[in-house]
């Protein structure tokens, strides 16, 4: 029990300052039929450090490490190298073991970096600020439905067919218990679809992301200004951030929230979580947004400083009329995200943005070479949709077992959909060697034949 | 849990004048010794300097379509020396767990030991993907099996839904659970809409129900800090879906008549969810089941000790009793005969096609079930006990130690967490808010202040299990000495307080009415000032 401080005599003589025999006589206001006499049966009891890493790595070995194999797996979630002194700055314990920064005098450190989060969101997504973050990408892409709903007063949401399918389940899972509508555009491997049509007089807003599911890349200008002359809302989602060093950003395209998955930067895969949802707005809307938000003020002796804001969007303030019921963000997996930022700085950003679309491109003429592959799109920025000549889940599955992690196969997250059981989601980054590329080209060769 | 003071607005404090230059001590730095001051990381930029070396990018024909290449962005330009000086820096102005006793109660800050971290960082956890075949991640399912487990078994509850992020989107996923088998069972356009929760209860309960197209009723609070269990019973009707209750509750008592109150609710057809925040104070002393609750979640953060982390991320699984078991987020990990697998969809073989849909991308916070694992089979079933037993005596020692000098809100034993309220302060001019200040000063971060609302002034203390005798008698010491100091007419100390931090006091309300959110480079701002 070598995390409990108090010995036998602390205990006894504890006891005896409260006045009470035992510690049972503290828990006297639970029903009687209710207290448990001796520890709950079926479970282990105590074990050392040595014990518990051995019953814990042995877990651990039985996965397979996508670094420990040609890797191409992107679909929402990507591997990319993260900086040694990430890791090593956020297990600090000032930053490891804090809390919430509602004492701002001693959290100061806490309060700036987040400040300083949210403007890298708000340069890199070209949108007026930022928000300290949420709980990942899809969350973020049903709490601007949500937002876009209250200040549009409207409730009908208009989704992409090449938004992310788990932002679209997020949100159709919102909606059905929150009480708004959903219209889903088809599934998009072509990317040919007319958003602009769907959009009616009762439509709180569109959202289309970019990079799409399917890969594909596309100038939003012409939609966003469809979008709002119909008096509805642009929401831009952004699974992979690292596109954003070299896209034209949402912002500039005229999009009104932008919302991403950080987990690029800075956070490891951690096989779906925790990740970071980043989100993004205009000036005019911010006391619609959800979550927390650190703002810049003085101290009593005029100089600057940081503080928690606008709380009265909260749902500890506003209770039931809250923007939100979210009273957390993805704080650790935030700082993760600033200092990895920090350490690429625009040089290193644009550059890893670029060096991801090369890596890419040069896999797609590799691919394309191959006898039954097929490239669906041809404007992508690290991830494509190929179309194979067999199932793509079969083929995957003999990629692994031949130590290659091939992809995603669309079939995976469009379940039951016959037309797309062909096609696979290819990602590319900066973590690729040639020689990956190599194995996984021969790779699908051997599993098409 | 919220324990931000009420608005200072600088102009109103009884600080004394100064300016900046009594800021910097003397200094011609602005330094004070070890407290350094640190610029925005946009103040620091040296263009076309980078902290990470990236290889050239092959030459290759780009193919972005019709999408054009953005400009510059505005980020700055650091070396890796600098970034870590920076953040280093920055990390020396927080409080921590690590440096001392951090006692917000319903917060629950314990320590977090770092073999958790070590285990969360093996490869074979942190480096896998989501979508990885599941014949290549079967360790990883099995984790996230063994877990629930063990959520399952120190509840007493069948079925655990694993994947939302956090205590408040695990009310989330328990009331759209409850919300699916009301439609289940009454039909779609069932009249419950209707949810009871607690005037003491955190903010999320109420955004919660109405997230979940519920009503909000409230329920007070009886002479003794509980539900008044009569009035409760009043609201009750065919139009309630549930109430939610915390207990232990935000007054740190034991809800004593939960038994009852779960009987009443079940009769009139309505479900139980209870907000399992303080789930650390019974821990294998009380299974929720044995209590009749049908929905709870627990953060594991606080519970199971995976670190805050200057506020996030958390994670929030949630039991479900035999009524509920059905109606859960996709997706689930099951177990059969070829190993463990996902259901992902409801077209999958292994679905009972009652699952209500997706919470969140992926799976769960794998992260935070690694650490949690590893926090619980270091304790075993009987550690855990221990757990409880030991918070619920440390705040009880609080509450006996304090209560001649400050004025606790309620009689009997308390359960992890001691609740004083103003009372003591009357007549010396002294704020919840300026005590809280002066405490900082002496070394501790701040408790819990003004919550629970139902009592004036509120001081919540949790000092958790992780708590040795000796840091609880020296914080009795400095709290026993600064309500003596406030007795004897010394408010001027509280008013300036605090006084050796790197910022005094803040303006929390001109930050309010005029927010500033983000950095903005000093061209824009005179630009925007023009």
């Amino acid at each position: 029990m070598r995390y409990l401080p108090l010995t036998e005599a602390d205990r006894r003589s504890m006891l005896a300052t409260i006045g009470v025999p035992s510690v049972d006589s503290l828990f006297r206001d639970v029903p009687e039929s209710a207290r448990l006499a001796a520890p709950i049966d079926g479970l282990a009891p105590h074990a050392g450090e040595m014990e518990v890493e051995r019953t814990i790595a042995a877990m651990a070995a039985k996965n397979v490490a996508a670094g420990s194999v040609p890797s191409f797996l992107g679909a929402g979630a990507y591997r990319h190298h993260v900086p040694a002194a990430v890791d090593h700055l956020i297990q600090r314990g000032e930053f490891l073991t804090s809390y919430t920064p509602y004492q701002p005098e001693v959290t100061q450190g806490t309060l700036q970096y987040l400040f300083e989060f949210q403007t890298q969101v708000a340069l890199i997504t070209g949108m007026d600020v930022a928000n300290a973050s949420l709980y990942d990408g899809a969350t973020s892409c049903a709490e601007a439905v949500m937002m876009a709903n209250r200040v549009t007063r409207r409730s009908r949401a208009v989704l992409s067919g090449g938004l992310h399918p788990h932002y679209r389940d997020v949100t159709a899972t919102n909606a059905r218990f929150h009480g708004f509508e959903v219209v889903t555009a088809p599934a998009d491997p072509d990317g040919n679809e007319d958003l602009a049509a769907l959009v009616d007089d009762k439509t709180s807003c569109v959202v289309v992301q970019n990079p799409g599911f399917f890969g594909q890349v596309r100038d939003l200008t012409d939609l966003a200004a469809a979008v709002h002359a119909k008096g509805a809302l642009l929401i831009v989602a952004v699974a992979e951030v690292v596109s954003l060093g070299l896209l034209t950003p949402p912002g500039e395209m005229g999009a009104d929230i932008v919302v991403a998955e950080g987990q690029s930067i800075g956070n490891a895969l951690n096989f779906g979580g925790p990740y970071v949802g980043l989100f993004a707005t205009r000036d005019k809307y911010v006391r619609h947004m959800p979550g927390r938000l650190t703002g810049q003020t003085v101290d009593a002796e005029g100089r600057r400083g940081w503080v928690l804001t606008l709380s009265t969007r909260e749902q500890h303030i506003r209770r039931e009329k809250a923007t939100s019921n979210i009273c957390t963000n993805s704080g650790l997996c935030a700082l993760a995200f600033t200092i990895h930022m920090s350490l690429l700085g625009e040089e290193g950003f644009t550059r890893l943005a670029r060096l991801n679309h090369a890596k890419a491109v040069r896999l797609a003429d590799r691919l394309d070479a191959l006898k039954g592959v097929e490239i669906v799109s041809d404007s992508f920025f690290n991830e494509f949709t190929v179309h194979l000549k067999k199932p793509a889940a079969k083929v995957v599955n003999k990629l692994a077992k031949a130590g290659i992690l091939g992809g995603v196969p669309v079939s995976r997250l469009y379940p039951g959909d016959e037309a797309l059981a062909e096609l696979l989601l290819v990602a590319a980054t900066e973590t690729n060697t040639d020689a990956d590329m190599d194995a996984l080209a021969s790779g699908l060769k051997e599993a098409l034949l | 849990m919220n324990t931000q003071g009420r608005k200072t607005h600088i102009d109103a404090l009884g600080v004394e004048g100064g300016g900046a230059a009594s800021a910097a001590a003397g200094t011609i730095s602005g330094n004070r010794a070890l407290m350094l001051e640190e610029p925005l990381i946009f103040e620091q930029d040296s263009p076309g300097t980078t902290g990470v070396d990236l290889p050239e990018p092959p030459a290759v024909k780009s193919r972005l379509g019709q999408v054009r290449e953005r400009g510059r962005i505005g980020l700055p330009g650091l070396s890796e020396p600098e970034v870590i000086r920076h953040y280093t820096r920055l990390s020396q102005k927080n409080y921590a767990i690590d440096s001392g006793l951090y006692p917000l109660g319903s917060c629950t800050m314990k320590h977090n030991p770092r073999l958790n971290e070590k285990l969360a960082r093996l490869p074979g956890f942190s480096d896998i993907h989501p979508l990885q075949p599941e014949r290549t991640v079967q360790g990883a399912l099995e984790l996230i099996d063994t877990l629930a487990h063990w959520l399952k078994t120190l509840t007493g509850m069948p079925a655990v839904a694993m994947s939302p992020a956090a205590g408040a989107h695990g009310e989330l996923c328990g009331m759209m659970s409850i919300r699916a088998a009301i439609e289940d069972r009454d039909g779609g356009t069932s009249q419950r809409r209707r949810v009871l929760v607690p005037e003491s209860a955190h903010g999320t309960n109420p955004a919660t129900a109405a997230a979940c197209g519920f009503t909000v009723d409230a329920i007070p609070a009886d002479a003794t800090g509980r539900v008044d269990v009569e009035a409760l019973k009043a609201k009750l009707g065919d139009d309630v879906a549930a109430i939610m209750l915390t207990n232990p509750n935000t007054c740190g008592l034991f809800e004593r008549d939960i038994v009852e109150i779960a009987e009443a609710v079940h009769a009139a057809g309505a479900y139980f969810y209870c907000d399992g925040a303080n789930f650390n104070a019974i821990v294998g002393r009380v299974r929720p089941a044995d209590l009749g609750i049908d929905a709870m979640h627990i953060n594991l953060h606080k519970t199971f000790s995976t670190p805050h982390g200057g506020g996030g991320p958390g994670s929030g699984p949630v039991v479900l009793s035999d009524a509920l078991a059905k109606f859960v987020p996709l997706p689930y990990v099951v177990h059969g005969p070829d190993g463990f697998s996902l259901v992902e969809s409801t077209a999958d073989e292994d679905s009972t096609g009652k699952e209500f849909g997706r919470l969140k991308g992926f799976h769960g916070q794998m992260g935070m079930f690694v650490r949690a694992l590893a926090y619980i089979l270091s304790h075993g079933a009987d550690g855990l006990r221990q757990v409880a037993s030991d918070a619920v005596l440390n705040a009880n020692y609080v509450m006996a130690s304090l209560g001649d000098v400050m004025t606790p809100s309620f009689e009997g034993p308390c359960m992890h967490e001691a609740l004083f309220d103003d009372r003591f302060l009357k007549g010396t001019g002294v704020t919840t808010l300026d005590f809280a200040k002066a405490m900082i000063d002496e070394g501790y971060h701040p408790m819990t202040m003004y919550f629970p609302l139902v009592v004036h002034g509120a001081f919540l203390i949790e000092p958790t299990e992780t708590e040795s005798k000796q840091s609880l008698d020296a914080f009795i010491r400095v709290m026993r000495g600064l309500a003596e100091r406030a007795k004897s007419g010394d408010a001027d100390h509280f008013l300036g307080a605090p006084r050796m931090t790197p910022r005094r006091r803040l303006d929390e309300t001109g930050a309010a009415r005029k927010p500033v959110l983000r950095w903005v480079p000093e061209v824009e701002q005179r630009e925007a000032a023009e």
